[in-house]
C-alpha cells in the first residue's frame, strides 16, 4: 500500500483529532507504518479543528503537516469549503458527514475529478452515543470506503481509547456507518 | 540474563517517556505541568496508579519546586525523573546548575518549546539551547522509539561512577510530543531493568549511618578543582554516552549513535538538523537526489558533550555544510547555536567544508520538504558565486529576502 | 598561587567537594578571628543558658562544676567558653539577662 495521507476537519468537541489517532493506531496494531498528529493550537470548543494521519506499509520520517491529502474527511459540514478542499489531490477522495446526497455534495465543492462520499454520521451518532461526537462513525465509514485498515482493528483501537459502555456505543456508531456510508 | 519481549505501540513520544520511565523502575518523580510536556506526567500518574510503577510521585507548586525536589531524592540515592518544557526549563535554570554541580544523576526530558515572549506554546528549541553551559548531558531524539530507548540509556548514562551527571533527552514539542507513531516498548520491563540496574551504593549519597556534607561552600582556592572535576566528568561522558547506546544496540537490536548520517558517503552539500525534522529533511534528500542532486543529510544527537570528532569526519569531504537550527542566539553573528559549535570546532581543520547558518522553524514556524529543497539551491548558489554568508540566514522571515 | 601547593590536586577532592568527614568545623580555629573576649562573671551568671542557646559556633560550654557565689547561691554546674572557636560576636553579651558577660579587648 502507498502512503495514504488524510486531513480531519472538524469543531473542537467532535473529535477530529481522536478520530486521526483511531485510524494510525488500528494501522500500528496491523503491523503498518502511521502517524498521527492534532494540527497544533489551543483547542477550544466549537473552533474549526484539523488533524493527520498517514498510513503506510513503509516507515514514514516526514513531520511536515498534509498540505496535499489524499483523503479529506469532513465531521462538521458547516465548516467552509475553502478550508477543507484546500489541496485535495485530483483522484483524492472527500468524506463528508452530511445528509445530502453525493451528487449534491459533488456540485457544492465544484470538483469532478475527486471522489465523494457521504454519510449522515450526526444521526448515527445521535443514536448510538446521545451525543452529537462523530468521530468514530466517520473512521467507520472511512474504513468502508477506502479499505486502508481492518473493521476489526478499528474496533481494538476504539476499546483501547474507551471503556465499558462508550467503548460499546462507539463501535456501534462504527458498524452503522460501515454499512450505511454511500459513494 | 532476560530475553526481551516487545510489543507494538501507538505511542507519542511523551507516553514513550513514561514507558521508559516505568521500565527503568524510577523510584521518584516530581513535575509541574506545562504544555507541551502535562501528558508526560499524566501517563506516569497512571502507571504509579494501577500499580505498573512502584515510585512517589511529589506534586509541587512550580519547576524550581519539582527540580529540587528531585536533587533532594537523588542525593539520598533515589533514581529520579522530571519532564518540562520551554519557561518551566527557565525557572529550573538555578537548579540546573544545583543538580549537576551536585554530580546527581538525574534524569529530565523536554519537549522543546519556543520561549516567551511573546507567548507560543509551540515547538523550538530555545529552551534546550538556553542550557548549553550547566553542565548537562544533552541528548536530543527524532523519533519516539528513539525517545524510549534515550531515556532508558539516559539512567545508564548519569548514574555510571564515571560520570554521576545529569541527563537532558530532548525531543519536539508537539511535533513528535503530540504525534503517534509505532514503537516498540518491552512487554515486561526485567529486560531493562538488568539493562539499568540500580546500584546506589556506587555513589556517595545522604545516610544518616555514614554522614557526609553535599554542596559546601568551595572558597577560592576550592572551587575551580571541584568545577575541573566536571570538566573531566564530562569528557568521559563522551565516551559513555556511545559505550552505552552500542551495550543498548548488542542487547536489544536498536542503536543511533552520536550523530546520525543519511546518504552523506557521496556527497557535495549536506544539512545538519536536530530532531524530529530530520525525517522531513531525510525524505527532501529522497527527493532531491532522485533529481540528481548530491545531497546528505546529519542528524546531531548529542549536544553536550559535543560529538566533535564525528562532526569533523562527517563533514570534511563536503563543499558545503548547511546547519538548520531551530534556536537563535540574538547578537551573535553566527547566531545558530549548533552553527556555532560547528564552526568553532573546524576552525583548525584543514579540510573543511563552507558552512552556512540558517534559523528554521522558529515557534514551529512549518519546515516542509521543500524549504530543504529551496535552502540547498541557495546554498549551492552562494556556493558557486563564493559569497556563503557571514551570519545566520534567517529562513521565511517575512520581510527579509536572501538570494 | 602559591597556597595552591599543599592543597589537593583536583582528582584528590571528593566528588562535588562533598565533605565525608562529619563534624570536621571544629577543626576551624575561629577563636583566631576574635578581637573581643567575652568574659563570663561566675557571680553574677544565673545558669539560664541564653549565651548557650545563641551563640552561633556552639562555643558556650557547660561544665560539671557545682558554684556557690559569694552570697550563698548555689549552682551545680558552671558556664564557661571556648576559646578556641569563641569568635568574639558578642552576641552572648548581648543576650546575656543580667550583664553576666563582658567583652574585653585582645591584647595579642
Ligand atoms: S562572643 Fe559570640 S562566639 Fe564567643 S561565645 Fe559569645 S556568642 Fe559565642
Ligand atoms: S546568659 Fe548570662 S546568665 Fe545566662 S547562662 Fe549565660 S552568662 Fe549566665
Amino acid at each position: 500500500m502507498p502512503r495514504t495521507e488524510i486531513r480531519w476537519h472538524g469543531r473542537g468537541g467532535q473529535g477530529a483529532v481522536t478520530a486521526a489517532i483511531i485510524v494510525a493506531q488500528a494501522a500500528i496494531f496491523e503491523g503498518k507504518y502511521a502517524q498521527a498528529y492534532p494540527e497544533f493550537g489551543a483547542e477550544r470548543r466549537g473552533a474549526p479543528v484539523c488533524a493527520y494521519s498517514r498510513v503506510s506499509d513503509e516507515p514514514i520520517y516526514t513531520r511536515a503537516p498534509i498540505t496535499k491529502p489524499d483523503v479529506v474527511v469532513v465531521l462538521d459540514p458547516t465548516l467552509s469549503k475553502d478550508i477543507y478542499m484546500k489541496g485535495l489531490k485530483s483522484g483524492g477522495l472527500l468524506l463528508i458527514n452530511t445528509k445530502k446526497s453525493v451528487d449534491e455534495v459533488k456540485k457544492m465543492v465544484g470538483r469532478d475529478d475527486i471522489k465523494v462520499a457521504t454519510v449522515d454520521a450526526t444521526s448515527i451518532a445521535l443514536q448510538t452515543l446521545g451525543a452529537p461526537i462523530v468521530n468514530t462513525a466517520m473512521v467507520g465509514a472511512l474504513v468502508k470506503v477506502l479499505p486502508i485498515v481492518k473493521l476489526e482493528s478499528v474496533e481494538k483501537a476504539i476499546s483501547e481509547n474507551f471503556s465499558g459502555r462508550i467503548a460499546e456505543a462507539n463501535i456501534q456508531a462504527v458498524r452503522k456507518a460501515y454499512e450505511s456510508v454511500v459513494w | 540474563m532476560t530475553e526481551v519481549k516487545w510489543k507494538r505501540l501507538p505511542l507519542n513520544s511523551n507516553y514513550a517517556v513514561a514507558y521508559a520511565v516505568k521500565d527503568c523502575d524510577v523510584d521518584v518523580v516530581a513535575a509541574y505541568p506545562i504544555t507541551p510536556q502535562t501528558t508526560v506526567v499524566e501517563k506516569i500518574s497512571e502507571f504509579i496508579a494501577n500499580g505498573e510503577l512502584d515510585a512517589e510521585m511529589i506534586h509541587v507548586e512550580s519547576e524550581h519546586s519539582a527540580l529540587s525536589a528531585v536533587v533532594g531524592a537523588a542525593a539520598v540515592g533515589a533514581r529520579v525523573f522530571t519532564a518540562t518544557a520551554s519557561q518551566g526549563l527557565e525557572l529550573m535554570h538555578e537548579i540546573l546548575h544545583i543538580a549537576s554541580g551536585l554530580r546527581l544523576p538525574v534524569v529530565m526530558t523536554i519537549a522543546a518549546r519556543a520561549l516567551s515572549a511573546p507567548i507560543s506554546i509551540w515547538c523550538d528549541y530555545g529552551d534546550v539551547m538556553n542550557t548549553r553551559d550547566t553542565s548537562w548531558i544533552t541528548l536530543i531524539a527524532s523519533s519516539a522509539q528513539e525517545v524510549y530507548d534515550t531515556v532508558i540509556q539516559a539512567f545508564k548514562i548519569a548514574e555510571d561512577p564515571r560520570v554521576l551527571l545529569p541527563v537532558m533527552v530532548a525531543y519536539d514539542g508537539y511535533l513528535m510530543s503530540h504525534t503517534y507513531e509505532p514503537v516498540y516498548v518491552a512487554e515486561d520491563p526485567t529486560p531493562i531493568r538488568e539493562f539499568v540496574p540500580k546500584n546506589p551504593k556506587s555513589r556517595i549519597v545522604l545516610d544518616p549511618e555514614k554522614p557526609v556534607t553535599m554542596g559546601p561552600i568551595a572558597r577560592p582556592e576550592w572551587y575551580y578543582e571541584i568545577k575541573y572535576q566536571q570538566v573531566e566528568a564530562m569528557k568521559r561522558a563522551y565516551d559513555v554516552v556511545k559505550e552505552v547506546d552500542a551495550e543498548f544496540g548488542k542487547r536489544f537490536g536498536r542503536s543511533y549513535g552520536v550523530i546520525e548520517t543519511y546518504k552523506l558517503e557521496d556527497a557535495d552539500v549536506a544539512v545538519l538538523t536536530y530532531g524530529g525534522i530530520f525525517g522531513t529533511l531525510r525524505e527532501a534528500i529522497d527527493a532531491m537526489r532522485s533529481s540528481g542532486l548530491k545531497v546528505g543529510g546529519i542528524r546531531l544527537r548529542l549536544f553536550r558533550p559535543f560529538p566533535y570528532r564525528e562532526i569533523v569526519d562527517a563533514v570534511k569531504h563536503l563543499k558545503l555544510l548547511i546547519v538548520a537550527d531551530r534556536a537563535i542566539s540574538y547578537g551573535a553573528r553566527i547566531a545558530g547555536p549548533v552553527a556555532m559549535e560547528i564552526m568553532s570546532v573546524l576552525y583548525r581543520e584543514s579540510e573543511k567544508p563552507e558552512v552556512m547558518s540558517v534559523a528554521v522553524g522558529i515557534g514551529q514556524r512549518t519546515v516542509t520538504e521543500q524549504d530543504f529543497v529551496e535552502l540547498v539551491k541557495l546554498g549551492l548558489k552562494f556556493l558557486e558565486e563564493k559569497r556563503v554568508p557571514n551570519e545566520t540566514i534567517y529562513w521565511g522571515v517575512r520581510g527579509v529576502t536572501y538570494g | 598561587m602559591s597556597m595552591g601547593e599543599e592543597l589537593p590536586k583536583y582528582f584528590e577532592i571528593p566528588i562535588a567537594g562533598t565533605i565525608l568527614e562529619p563534624g570536621n568545623t571544629v577543626k576551624i580555629p575561629t577563636g583566631e578571628w576574635r578581637a573581643f573576649r567575652p568574659i563570663i562573671d561566675k557571680e553574677k551568671c544565673v545558669r539560664c543558658l541564653l549565651c548557650w542557646a545563641y551563640c552561633p559556633d556552639g562555643a558556650i560550654i557547660i561544665v560539671d562544676q557545682p558554684y556557690k557565689t559569694a552570697s550563698g547561691r548555689e549552682y551545680k554546674f558552671s558556664v564557661e567558653i571556648d576559646y578556641y572557636h569563641c569568635k568574639g560576636c558578642g552576641i552572648c553579651a548581648q543576650e546575656c539577662p543580667v550583664k553576666a558577660i563582658q567583652m574585653v579587648e585582645e591584647v595579642k
